[in-house]
């Protein structure tokens, strides 16, 4: 018997073993649900899977009664633009930001401290500040997220732009670069993959600004929803909205990845 | 083996020449002197290998020949200028490692320093420019010996691949002034006198002076024309920085000629 560390799943057994957490959910949510079924029949806490599933249907395929909308998707597009906008805001912001502190000595002297004490800030305390002088619409929402997502990706991609070799800048300027060239050349492109796994670690942040945002002033999206029908205590609106967000973010999360693939292979080479 | 000498890529400066004078030169950081009085006169297209211990200065020196680094006191000269205080395509560079960009294939990496030359602000050549720039890359990779890695990344060669390509990288701009820190210091024996065979025809094939780091003292006799050996000549047991080092030997070695010659024998 070899011992606990030397065993390796197979690739069909770390499939089976990687879906048995949720399998294991499932059919506790499944047993639990029923039980509070059976006891009452009006239990709003843990709604069966057939409660669920007429709710979902209702919410992803028939018109909402008052606006004429189909409420799902309504909220998908509303929040996914939001967090769209305000990641490639972010990301921009980062990149420009932080290779500049990274690389240039004088830059990094003005900004590190300044950004160092920025994202100190708790962006949800600044929220009612972006809303009174934003206003109650999309700008404030998307500045929330930025504010908050922005100086991690910054402080991110500095401290990688810094650990590049002082080997590769140093050949870099001997082959002739300017300090533009340099950038452009040889940091941007190294930097590009640590942007996308930064961005991958900063998804988490962005969700969480963009219900808060949408749970305190908003007229649709996907946070506004579950706080919306949180008054009615309508665990079978918010339990497939948690799962769909969830799913959202995972699928985000991947595509980032995908992309980081695709576009910069030598960087797994590297690994 | 093709020779270099084919490959037509122009040089910035419009000296050919690169005599190197350091005249009383010391480097100290704070209290810890590390070189004190080197003297030195370096004709052009000499081939100086450097040998001594470790931490005696000889990468400050080197540094300071690249510009990284400034004399704290005294003064280099190259051609009887004073030399510009940061890295330029005067001065080309091989490190042990690092010095190559992982992110370019091997052809990429060596068209960088004819991009950079003739594309201020993108850094990145178009149309008839790039072919013009790919047909010199290629031939350049071709005579080194690197034809068929041409769309390999760098992690994707071996080590002494990687330092052959880092010096055909460092070619491509015709330097006046070649500096290799240690180049072959973390490769097999027999990797190691293909390469000497590579800087030797580098060496010979373009006008440039070569100054060289080594561990290996055979390596050092068997390349240069001149050998310079760095070394402390005082000790203070109670403080160790008190003192740095000099150069204490400076040997002649084979002349230029005779290298060339020695080379066309070991190629034929």
């Amino acid at each position: 018997m070899r011992r606990l560390v030397n065993r390796h799943p197979g690739r069909g057994g770390a499939w089976a073993l990687g879906a048995l957490p949720f399998i294991i959910l499932a059919f506790v949510y499944v047993i639990a649900s029923n039980l509070r079924f059976a006891a009452n029949p009006d239990d709003k806490l843990l709604p069966t899977p057939s409660v669920i599933a007429e709710t979902v249907k209702q919410y992803t395929v028939e018109e909402d009664r008052r606006s004429g909308e189909i409420l799902l998707w309504l909220d998908t597009w509303a929040s996914l633009e939001r967090i769209l906008m305000a990641l490639a805001i972010s990301a921009a912001i980062g990149m420009v930001f932080g290779v500049a502190t990274g690389v240039i000595p004088l830059v990094r002297a003005t900004l590190a401290p300044f950004v160092a004490a920025l994202s100190m800030i708790p962006p949800l305390a600044i929220l009612p500040i972006l809303f009174i002088v934003l206003g109650l619409g999309e700008v404030a929402k998307i500045a929330l997220i930025v504010i908050g997502v922005a100086p991690v990706i910054i402080r991110d991609l500095a401290l990688r732009a810094g650990e590049l070799p002082q080997e590769q800048l140093i050949k870099a300027q001997t082959l002739g670069a300017s300090t533009w060239q340099l950038i452009v050349r040889v940091v941007l492109p190294q930097i590009w993959p640590r942007l996308i796994d930064s961005l991958r670690l900063t998804l988490g942040a962005a969700w969480l600004f963009l219900i808060a945002a949408e749970a305190i002033a908003s007229t649709e999206g996907l946070g506004y929803r579950i706080f919306l029908v949180r008054r009615y205590l309508a665990m079978d609106v918010i339990l497939p909205y948690v799962v769909w967000i969830t799913a959202l973010a995972f699928a985000m999360d991947w595509l980032l990845r995908w992309i980081r693939s695709r576009a910069c292979p030598w960087a797994e080479m590297a690994r | 083996m093709d020779s270099l000498a084919g490959v037509p890529v122009g040089r910035d400066g419009a000296l050919t020449m690169a005599r190197v004078i350091a005249k009383n030169v010391w480097k100290t950081y704070g209290d810890h002197v590390v070189l004190e009085n080197v003297n030195l006169d370096v004709a052009d297209r000499e081939f100086v290998t450097i040998v001594g211990a470790s931490g005696c200065g000889k990468t400050t020196f080197l540094k300071m020949l690249l510009g990284m680094e400034t004399p704290s006191k005294g003064q280099i000269l190259i051609d009887d200028k004073p030399i510009v205080p940061e890295p330029n395509a005067d001065r080309g560079i091989v490190f042990q490692r690092y010095s190559l960009f992982p992110h370019l294939t091997v052809l990429e990496n060596v068209m960088l320093g004819l991009e950079f030359e003739r594309s201020a602000l993108l850094g990145k050549l178009f149309g008839a420019s790039r072919r013009n720039a790919l047909a010199n890359a290629t031939k350049l990779l071709e005579s080194i010996g690197l034809g068929s890695a041409r769309d390999k990344y760098p992690a994707q060669l071996s080590g002494g691949m990687q330092q052959r390509l880092s010096i055909a990288q460092s070619v491509i701009r015709r330097p006046k002034i070649l500096l290799l820190d240690e180049p072959f210091g973390a490769l097999d024996p027999g990797i190691t006198l293909d390469l000497h065979k590579l800087i030797l025809e580098v060496w010979a094939a373009n006008e440039m002076t070569i100054f060289m780091i080594t561990h290996d003292i055979k390596e050092s006799f068997q390349l240069g024309t001149r050998l310079l050996v760095f070394d402390k000549v005082r000790h203070d047991p109670q403080a160790p920085d008190a003192y740095g080092a000099r150069v204490t030997y400076d040997l002649k070695l084979k002349p230029r000629a005779e290298r060339a010659a020695a080379l066309e024998a070991l190629t034929a």
